[in-house]
């Protein structure tokens, strides 16, 4: 039998080790048209970029090209060190063990509980809920402030409640990389604030590398601004005078080409017409 | 931009039959591979085998019985009314029964393995599979192949049965014929290549469904349109494949049987 995963209170380096955990190289996909066209980009370990732009310029696409789900035509994607591009399917299921995604409609098995949906890939080691699994799923649930319903079906859950369930399912096993794809989509502002706390502190405390796609701004620029407070257990603004690296950037998709690359400070400085526009 | 290309039509298919026949192998490779998912093979085999088992009684009592009632004029004209009992073993035994029950399970559970695997598909449910390491091929595919071979070949048999029950009640009640004679002829018509035959069959059309059902199920797109489309075409296939597989074997079988 092998071993689980750490759990997910385990003790955290308080530097992110350097070095890149995914790589994107003249990445091109096309379906009827082209998608993605000489996509190039670095994440670097416990860096956060979020992916903006129109809908339909392929910032899901990049999420399934990371995870292997889809190939593409050409270029060179390398996560964890493991050229994607060039594995077998069946050698991806180890590489993804490695990586948590949240999907955008949640994805969440309905026929199971939020325990068995939040539990999955530790059932799949141990072949049932064991009470160390148990405790693990009521901590991972206790992170995302859902303890209450595990029990529960997703069915009963509002849209935030199966996100914030999604989230929990992602964070169980402790990944190297988190892809979030627009974990606010559809969701009220005071809903989609607990959302994106949820995923500031997954950012500071654990230093997860991640990448982020969303169509709301405001998240975008939140994610940028803030950071999670341990003593006060809660997202504050970064503007107490101290500097602080948040490890977070900006990534802008349009007809398939990264148009721009950097952090916020960088993206309202610049003059792009189009980016501008965007912004606006 | 021509309407309909026929140059696109024939690579869809030839995709088609790739895709099917990729995913029919792998589900037969993965019974050799770890992880094996024993649970899922019980409950599947529980919705199939217990699940069919009303319709399957019911569809193999009633064709005996009307092929007992069907057959009987034309053997009175010959005076061969006694042969009843061999009639319809042997029509329910090679043929009947397997088929039958074939139709009745893909009715059943082809749709169903399609609309189930359909609606984790468009819901992303199966790439989320795939997102947390787990192969929904070994997960989903595999255990509702086995669950189905082996529980057509037990339902083929149970059909079997209460296919010649049927014909022993309208042979004994409306044709005034002996129990005895009728259970003798049924069980000495009977030689090893008919009942080879009636169990061979069950095997193959249990993997045709459930490969079908599954095939369509995660090929599913187009939301809840297509998860129906699926549904529908799933039906459609495995009824059809079943039924041109009946003959191809039935005539394979018949020629290393010597018939």
């Amino acid at each position: 039998m092998s071993t689980l995963a750490p759990p997910v209170e385990q003790p955290q380096p308080s530097a992110p080790p350097p070095g890149e955990c995914v790589c994107f190289k003249n990445v091109e996909i096309a379906f009827d048209n082209p998608v993605l066209e000489g996509i190039s980009f670095q994440l670097l370990r416990g860096e956060t970029k979020i992916l903006l732009g129109a809908a339909g310029t392929g910032k899901t696409l990049i999420l399934k090209l990371v995870l292997g789900l889809i190939k593409p035509d050409a270029g060179q994607i390398t996560v964890l060190g493991e050229e994607v591009t060039q594995m077998r399917e069946q050698d991806l299921f180890e590489l993804r063990r490695n990586i948590g995604m949240v999907f955008q409609e949640s994805a969440l098995f309905d026929s199971m509980t939020v325990e068995e949906n939040v539990a999955y890939r530790l059932i799949e080691e141990t072949g049932r809920i064991t009470d160390e699994i148990h405790s693990r799923v009521l901590e991972a649930l206790r992170f995302v402030e859902l303890e209450h319903t595990v029990n529960l079906f997703p069915a009963e859950l509002s849209g935030g409640m199966r996100r914030r369930v999604a989230i929990a399912r992602a964070i169980i096993t402790h990944p190297e990389i988190l892809l979030y794809d627009s974990p606010t989509g559809g969701l009220d502002p005071v809903t989609s604030n607990t959302i994106i706390e949820l995923v500031v502190k997954q950012r500071d405390v654990y230093q997860t590398s991640s990448l982020l796609v969303t169509h709301r701004l405001q998240d975008a620029f939140t994610m940028a601004s803030h950071y999670f407070d341990r003593q006060q257990n809660k997202m504050v603004p970064a503007t107490d005078g101290n500097v602080r690296d948040l490890h977070t950037k900006f990534l802008i998709l349009r007809d398939g080409k990264i148009i721009f690359e950097g952090t916020a400070a960088e993206l309202l400085r610049c003059t792009d017409p189009y980016i501008r526009e965007y912004l606006s | 931009m021509p309407f309909f290309s026929l140059t696109d039509l024939a690579k869809e298919n030839v995709q088609a039959v790739q895709d099917y026949s990729l995913l029919a192998g792998r589900s037969l490779t993965n019974i050799f591979q770890r992880p094996r998912y024993y649970a899922d093979t019980l409950l599947q085999a529980d919705s199939v085998g217990v699940g069919s088992l009303p319709i399957v009684i019911l569809t193999g009592f009633f064709t005996g019985a009307v092929l007992a009632l069907q057959t009987s004029s034309t053997l009175q004209q010959f005076g061969s009314l006694s042969l009843t009992g061999k009639l319809v073993s042997l029509s329910m035994v090679r043929e009947l029964g397997p088929v039958l029950t074939g139709l009745m399970v893909a009715g059943r559970n082809a749709t169903g393995m399609a609309s189930e695997l359909g609606s984790m598909k468009v819901s992303e449910q199966i790439d989320a599979m795939r997102a947390m390491g787990v192969d929904p091929t070994k997960k989903l595919v595999t255990p509702r192949v086995v669950a189905s071979v082996v529980m057509m070949f037990f339902l083929s048999i149970i059909s079997d049965l209460v296919g010649l029950a049927g014909g022993f009640v309208i042979s004994y009640f409306l044709l005034g014929l002996d129990a005895n004679q009728y259970w003798t002829t049924a069980y000495q018509a009977l030689r090893f290549g008919d009942v080879f035959m009636g169990l061979c069959k069950p095997v193959m059309f249990g993997f045709i469904i459930a490969s079908i059902g599954c095939y369509y199920g995660m090929s599913a797109k187009g939301g809840t349109q297509g998860v129906g489309r699926a549904t529908k075409q799933s039906m459609v296939a495995a009824s059809v494949l079943l039924i041109v597989s009946d003959f191809f074997m039935t005539r394979l079988l018949m020629g290393f049987f010597q018939y």
